[in-house]
């Protein structure tokens, strides 16, 4: 478990983090959003001590951060960020191999830990080992630079604007495989962002940050349902509560017997999916399968609709 | 099959390739130029000889049809392969037409009379020398492809020196009389532009790692560089006498390590503060070009200050300093020659020698050295830089 406590940043007497509290349970993902400048990406270097508080403190699993040596704090953390920062001199295997390099493993393990991770991110580790940066796209470069920060398998992860520098296919794609990836190691993840669409689709929990503060941090579904603030309301986009809502409730949870017309959709889509799909089918119901095509049923309009509104 | 000497987009502009239209103009003029100038002794004014006088009979005529077919087909655009099999054919015709024709001019027995080259015979060097270096770059050899060339050349340049087929030669003869002092003189050359740039290495380097984050100490640095770097070498030399003589006489032990107004550690000293500049401000433009985001990310793995520099920002760099070194050393086997003038040494002793006595050959002896030194650093040296620098590209 992380605990941030009234954690601050001052520059020059200007307030950069304002008293900043908030606990991360293990296995977590929390999105901390916000605008540029909200401070967000000060908090995430605070927790490696890139940054070292001004004010407060950030303990993991009851062990003061302070307590030990900054490079040696950062060995156990992943990190990783925007425009994947690839040594471009080194090839893809030495790149990976970085951080437990540094811990000083052996070759052998090593090596297998560097296929292990090229295999996770569906790269062929024959093909790609050797590599250098330069020789991959965007999207390969990205999946390293994620890999390389899981090499020394850390508990924890932070990732500044990961997705940043992709284009906006290549970037759904590496979202989803984050969020498998991370639900199969278990690893707790802080990963800051300045889009709310990537927050709902990937937080456990979300933090908004405006100016320094920590506006709000609650569940994906909270924050939609009551922003706390008319900021946290107006970074939702006020005409796309409905289609955020509907997005965070998977089709699963909602079908029923029946039969409907015309192309099926997946169980793990989203009600928004479903209603978008009815809508633009004309359709009053979707037939429902589940991932091996077996039809499960069907979700209906009405269903998505009632769905749209908070419950209260 | 389209290369890149035949650019799809560009109208067919004729079988004429436009630099060997100067070459063969260079050749033309070399060939009704004097090639040879003949002197009686080391002062007198001499009689100039054109190839045929130079090279009488068969030889002569065989050497003007070769060199004139040469240059001829040097007009046309052929594959860069066989235009470098040319320049090299043409330029070994001149090596061994310039020696025999020495040697037939030289009455036997004769230990004064001095045969050197004539500005025919450069032109024709410049000519076909053109031809090879341009055919070289168009053949875009790898870097270890032209280290090769350049051995071969050299060794093609001692086996016919070995050979005597020179000795008749004035710039020869020059040498035959201090064989000594010019191998010494060698040393003391390559001691000043080595010795310098190993300094500055040592000092530049950390001195940029040094001032590359402290942005204030790092303007004043290069600014001071700067200025040093714009005060001419002569004058630079000069202006070192007056201190170090100081020091010398007044400083205890000075004198006993070799310091003193003149002589060599002026010399060294001044290419020292020559080459400074380049190094250290090579390191900064390396630093600067490591990315910001593997700065960042080295930090955020763990590395420490002094890992980072090492496995991250260095190699990064090294292919701009080695390109500083490349620049410097170039650079100081030139300058070195100025050396001689306070006492230094260096093959700037028989350049300036031969200007107080106007005997020209004796010039040749310390300038062609230089020059000869001076385009292997460079070959060799980038050769490396691009070896090294090959690797990160894609």
């Amino acid at each position: 478990m992380i605990e941030i406590e009234h954690l601050s940043k001052t520059y020059d007497g200007r307030t950069v983090v304002d008293d900043v509290s908030m606990r991360i349970a293990d296995g977590e993902l929390v999105v901390v959003v916000g605008t540029s400048g909200s401070g967000k990406t000060t908090l995430l270097r605070m927790i490696n001590r890139l940054v070292e508080p001004s004010a407060g403190k950030v303990s993991i699993d009851g062990v003061d951060c302070r307590a030990i040596a900054p490079h040696l704090l950062r060995r156990q953390i992943g990190y990783a960020i925007q425009g994947h920062g690839l040594f471009p001199h080194r090839t893809v295997s030495q790149n990976i191999a970085t951080v437990p390099g540094l811990l000083g493993w052996d070759k052998a393990k090593i090596s297998a830990r560097v296929d292990e991770l090229l295999s996770l991110f569906q790269l062929d580790p024959a093909e790609f080992r050797d590599r250098y940066p330069g020789q991959l796209s965007g999207g390969q470069q990205q999946r390293i630079g994620v890999a390389r920060a899981l090499a020394a398998a850390p508990k924890l992860l932070l990732m500044d604007e990961p997705f940043g520098a992709l284009d906006p296919i290549i970037r759904a794609r590496a979202q989803l495989d984050l969020r498998d990836i991370q639900r199969r190691l278990g690893t707790t993840i802080v990963l800051v962002t300045h889009d709310m669409n990537e927050a709902i689709l990937l937080g456990d929990r979300i933090a908004v940050m405006d100016q320094a503060r920590l506006l709000q941090y609650d569940t994906p579904r909270k924050i939609v349902v009551s922003p706390a603030t008319a900021f946290v309301g107006e970074l939702l986009g006020s005409g796309e509560r409905p289609f955020r809502l509907l997005a965070l409730q998977p089709v699963r949870d909602f079908v029923e017997p029946g039969m409907a017309e015309g192309q099926p959709i997946d169980a793990n889509s989203s009600l928004r999916d479903a209603l978008e799909e009815a809508l633009w089918s004309g359709r009053k119901a979707v037939p429902v399968r589940d991932a091996s095509g077996a039809l499960l049923g069907r979700v209906t309009l009405e269903t998505a609709i009632r769905q749209a509104a908070p419950q209260r | 099959m389209p290369t890149l000497d035949t650019p799809l987009t560009r109208p067919f502009t004729g079988p004429i390739d436009r630099l060997g239209v100067l070459v063969a103009a260079l050749v033309a003029v070399g060939l009704f130029s004097p090639f040879a100038l003949f002197r009686a002794n080391r002062i007198v004014p001499g009689t100039a000889q054109t190839l045929l006088e130079a090279l009488p009979g068969v030889g002569g005529l065989l050497a003007v049809a070769l060199l004139s077919v040469a240059g001829l087909t040097a007009v046309i655009r052929t594959r860069a392969s066989f235009r470098l099999m040319i320049g090299l054919g043409a330029l070994l015709l001149l090596a061994v037409a310039i020696g025999m024709g020495a040697n037939g001019l030289t009455p036997p027995g004769d230990k004064v009379s001095r045969i050197a080259p004539a500005m025919g015979f450069w032109l024709l060097v410049l000519g076909f020398g053109l031809l090879a270096t341009d055919s070289v770059s168009r053949l875009r050899l790898s870097p270890l492809g032209r280290v090769g060339l350049l051995v071969a050349v050299a060794a093609a340049m001692a086996l016919i020196l070995a050979s005597g087929l020179w000795s008749s030669l004035s710039v020869l003869r020059e040498y035959a009389n201090r064989a000594d002092s010019f191998w010494r003189e060698a040393g003391t050359h390559v001691a000043l532009a080595v010795g310098s740039l190993v300094a500055a290495v040592i000092i530049g380097l950390p001195l940029g790692i040094f001032i590359h984050p402290r942005r204030r100490i790092r303007g004043w640095v290069s600014r001071g560089l700067t200025v040093i770097q714009t005060v001419p070498s002569i004058a630079l030399f000069g202006l070192l006498i007056a201190p170090l003589a100081w020091v010398a006489a007044n400083v205890p032990g000075a004198a006993a390590i070799g310091l003193a107004g003149i002589g060599a550690a002026p010399a060294l000293l001044a290419l020292f503060v020559y080459s400074l500049m380049p190094v250290v401000s090579n390191t900064l433009v390396g630093l600067d070009g490591v990315p910001a985001a593997s700065n960042e990310a080295a930090r955020g793995m763990g590395m420490t200050d002094g890992q980072r520099l090492v496995q991250v920002q260095l190699p990064l760099a090294l292919p701009s300093i080695l390109t500083a070194i490349r620049i410097v050393l170039v650079q100081n086997i030139g300058l070195a020659t100025i050396a001689a003038l306070i006492g230094g040494g260096g093959f700037g002793v028989f350049v300036f020698q031969g200007v107080g006595q106007t005997a020209m050959d004796l010039v040749l002896l310390g300038a062609v050295p230089t020059v000869a030194l001076a385009f292997s650093a460079a070959v060799i040296l980038d050769a490396v830089v691009e070896l090294v620098s090959r690797k990160d590209q894609r």
